[in-house]
């Protein structure tokens, strides 16, 4: 869809997956790394552990389908190479830290004046102007400061962030929605422009409405309320993930007309259990109004359900649902998200072959499902500089000799 | 007007709640003209959703409404139940350049509005569906909330402590991936039409979408057949990594040092206390095998100073720190304030609010258009008259029939 363009990648981790997903909608990608490779090769898990710049995983995810060369834009002779890509190029990706580009005299004023459709996307931490422009971030800096961080977890332990760092992917998402935003936008003006994508705003952007508008309408401050609490679909304190026999399923009790059918299904399955779980043969989730319940009664609903989810395996209650047209979903691993049969069905995974390895390695496929990305074949991440003659001696000239004396000096 | 990339592009929305919505909103911001089709006694359920403004229930007064559509669009209450108000829909889908619809799979081909009709009246049409589990497949006409579909995908199962079992991730997490990937689809279908007059259908699968943000875990699976491991706040390549307690109720202070140069900083900071000169934490990996000791020790530092204090010193002598946000916190922040993230306008029904986000970049050419949220039913007659033509007796025969009801 996108083969019209090139993208030229000088991101790190904050950046891979915005150049990732216009290669896989099929722009013609350049991962442009330093020599020895980029930094986020380190990020583990390797494969089969063995940590080493070419069996990233993490590289292998977000660096499909684009090619590699080597360059080393600090050294004034790779800035007038990379001068020379930027000529033909639609989309430049970084993640530098505000001034870097200046300091290689390849920020955007210099960029478009060497190329003035170039669209110069960067994506850092904070963006590029404010007070903590040059505040250093990472992973648990954005979830801290972003809100998120702040009501996640138990109220009697400290704020929590998730286990695998992925916040930076939101930054990297929507600076690809900006960048595709200003390739329309130069059909129009006729010229590039520099798209600035703060990871800060980007994960700010994920914390529910009920922070700072509760704040602003109620002057409530959002606490963390842990998994047992007061639902705001039942007004009644009872958790959304619930143990079972073999793990934890999600389960939100919601009253009401359109949930009535539902709630029925259940309570007459929870009827049929033996031994019983309810005494009382006329238990009814469906009639109950939740206006005039007691806490009291609201615990004893909370203890049924309870009783009932722990008896019983994910995958029982999860078919069990479907069936009854009850809204149950599974806590899943990525080891049961691998063989999770739907995503089977609808073709999801594809399979890379990666020659070095000898392996094929099983990935999830496209984000959407869209005759026009149909025809298109996927490639495997490039190694380090892998197709460093492809685009230096065929695209741009250079000789062999020349070639081999720029990677004898780092500069490539 | 040359500032607005999408002053030429129609889009008929037929989303609700979250995902269709925030992929509608960056047409909208960016200057498309879009008429969203709701149902007076089906309406976009973040309507319905408590809380109201003043505690006042009202279709234009709940705040996840507002919340979830900053955007400018136009709105229009259409009974599909009704012939008439299909053949509007229908009309629509031949004005519009873009359709959008969120719905559980099968929903627009029982109105006779799936892609295949649309695409015989429209050729050129670009659709995208979005439902929890894409059109086809067994689940496909299974529903989820937000707040499932994040369990489901795993996002909970990599959130916890090392023994603690799994946590939420707050909210309806998923509802803020999706449309990542959904809204990049749809520009570039866009772009792609502009370029070759092609359109195209989009089914995003709101499962499928979110799972790439696990890209690196199932590959993990796939080769080395295990699953992640919880280690709450903890960084195999970092430490200190973590939260500390500062002065105040519940404030806290992350703290991530991932290079001897960042520790030096660091001990730099606190003055070189005696043992910060303990050999042990000379080097990443003893740091890291002592990160409880050595988090002990700077909790004591940290609790005698305010968070913002210890941000701010952290961070000018170069070491990554950052508040742990409240809500309060982020109204006040400096930096989103820098960039008029949150945004203050005057909503007619409920007044004024501060809390319209922007989209989380900047383009240096295009502005984004914050706006209110669409009034529901507002722009029926508007639409009638000027996108349909219709005269003044054919509107009011319309609603004689309940065509907008």
């Amino acid at each position: 869809m996108l083969e019209c363009y090139r993208v030229l990648d000088l991101s790190d981790e904050k950046g891979a997956l915005c150049a990732r997903v216009m290669a896989d909608f099929g722009a013609d990608t350049i991962k442009v790394e330093r020599p020895g490779g980029d930094s986020s090769r380190k990020i583990g898990p390797f494969y089969k552990d063995v940590v080493d710049p070419e069996k990233s995983l993490h590289w292998f995810a977000f660096n499909r389908n684009k090619k590699s060369i080597t360059l080393d834009i600090k050294t004034p002779e790779g800035q007038e190479i990379f001068k020379k890509l930027v000529k033909k190029a639609d989309v430049i990706i970084e993640s530098y830290d505000p001034g870097v580009l200046e300091s290689c005299n390849l920020d955007y004023l210099n960029l478009k004046q060497i190329n003035p459709n170039i669209i110069l996307t960067s994506i850092t931490n904070f963006g590029q102007k404010g007070p903590y422009r040059n505040y250093k971030g990472s992973d648990l800096v954005l979830w801290a400061i972003s809100g998120m961080m702040y009501v996640t977890g138990e109220p009697d332990e400290p704020p929590l962030a998730p286990s695998y760092p992925h916040s930076y992917l939101f930054g990297a998402m929507q600076a690809a929605i900006g960048t595709m935003i200003a390739l329309y936008h130069r059909r129009i003006i006729g010229r590039g422009q520099h798209v600035d994508t703060s990871a800060q705003m980007a994960l700010t952007w994920v914390t529910q409405p009920d922070l700072v508008g509760l704040y602003e309408w109620f002057g409530k401050v959002a606490q963390r309320a842990g998994r047992i609490r007061v639902q705001p679909f039942s007004g009644i304190k009872m958790p959304i993930l619930w143990e079972c026999q073999d793990g934890h399923v999600a389960y939100a009790l919601i009253f009401g007309s359109s949930f009535s059918q539902a709630n029925r299904a259940l309570s007459e399955w929870i009827l049929s259990e033996a031994p019983p779980i309810v005494e009382d043969r006329t238990f009814q989730l469906a009639t109950i109004s939740p206006e005039r319940l007691s806490e009291e009664q609201g615990a004893k609903i909370t203890n049924i359900l309870s009783e009932f989810f722990r008896r019983h395996t994910k995958k029982y209650l999860f078919e069990g649902c479907l069936e009854r047209g009850i809204q149950l979903y599974p806590a899943m691993s990525p080891m049961d998200t691998l063989v999770f049969e739907q995503l089977q069905e609808r073709g999801y995974w594809v399979e890379l072959y990666h020659p070095e390895l000898e392996d094929h390695i099983k990935y999830p496929g496209y984000p959407v499902q869209t005759d026009v990305l149909k025809a298109m074949r996927f490639m495997r991440a490039p190694l380090i500089g892998e197709h460093n003659n492809d685009i230096y001696v065929d695209e741009l000239g250079m000789t062999p000799g020349q070639l081999e004396a720029l990677q004898n000096d780092h500069i490539i | 007007m040359s500032d607005k990339p999408f002053k030429d592009l129609k889009v008929l929305d037929f989303t609700w709640a979250g995902v269709g919505s925030f992929i509608v909103n960056y047409l909208a911001w960016y200057g498309a003209t879009v008429i969203k089709i709701e149902n007076v006694k089906r309406p976009d359920i973040t309507r319905c959703s408590p809380p109201y403004k003043e505690g006042k229930p009202g279709m234009n007064r709940s705040l996840f409404f507002s919340w979830t559509h900053p955007a400018k669009k136009m709105d229009m209450t259409l009974n599909l139940n009704t012939e008439k108000g299909i053949a509007i829909a229908k009309r629509l889908a031949v004005w519009a350049d873009v359709v959008v619809e969120s719905f559980v799979a099968g929903t627009m081909e029982k109105w006779g509005l799936g892609y295949d009709e649309l695409k015989a009246i429209n050729p050129e049409v670009i659709m995208l569906r979005t439902c929890t589990h894409g059109q086809t497949g067994r689940l496909a006409k299974q529903p989820a909330l937000g707040f499932t579909l994040t369990t489901l995908s795993g996002f909970n199962n990599i959130t916890g402590w090392p023994e603690g079992g799994l946590n939420e991730l707050r909210g309806a997490y998923t509802d803020f991936i999706a449309p990542l990937f959904g809204g990049f689809a749809l520009i570039a279908a866009v772009d792609y039409k502009e370029r070759t007059g092609k359109g195209q259908c989009i089914d995003l699968s709101q499962h499928e979408a979110s799972l790439q943000f696990l890209s690196p875990l199932l590959l993990d699976a796939a080769v080395n057949k295990r699953n992640h491991k919880n280690n709450g706040n903890d960084c195999d390549r970092a430490a200190p990594h973590g939260v500390f307690r500062c002065k105040g109720e519940d404030r806290w202070c992350a703290i991530s040092v991932f290079s001897d140069e960042q520790w030096m900083a660091l001990c730099k900071v606190l003055g070189f206390p005696d043992w910060t000169k303990d050999s042990r934490y000379k080097r990443k990996e003893g740091r890291y095998e002592f990160r409880r000791e050595l988090d002990m020790k700077i909790e004591e530092w940290t609790s005698r100073k305010t968070a913002e204090e210890v941000m701010v010193e952290m961070q000018t002598a170069g070491v990554p720190a950052g508040i742990v946000s409240t809500s309060k916190d982020l109204v006040e922040d400096p930096q989103l304030k820098q960039y008029h993230f949150y945004n203050t306008l005057e909503h007619p029904e409920i007044g004024e609010c501060s809390f319209f986000q922007s989209p989380p970049f900047r383009l240096s050419d295009a502005a984004a258009e914050i706006s209110t949220p669409p009034i529901l039913g507002k722009h029926n007659n508007y639409i009638c008259e000027h996108i349909l033509n219709l005269s003044s007796e054919e509107i009011s025969d319309l609603k004689d029939q309940q065509v907008f009801d």
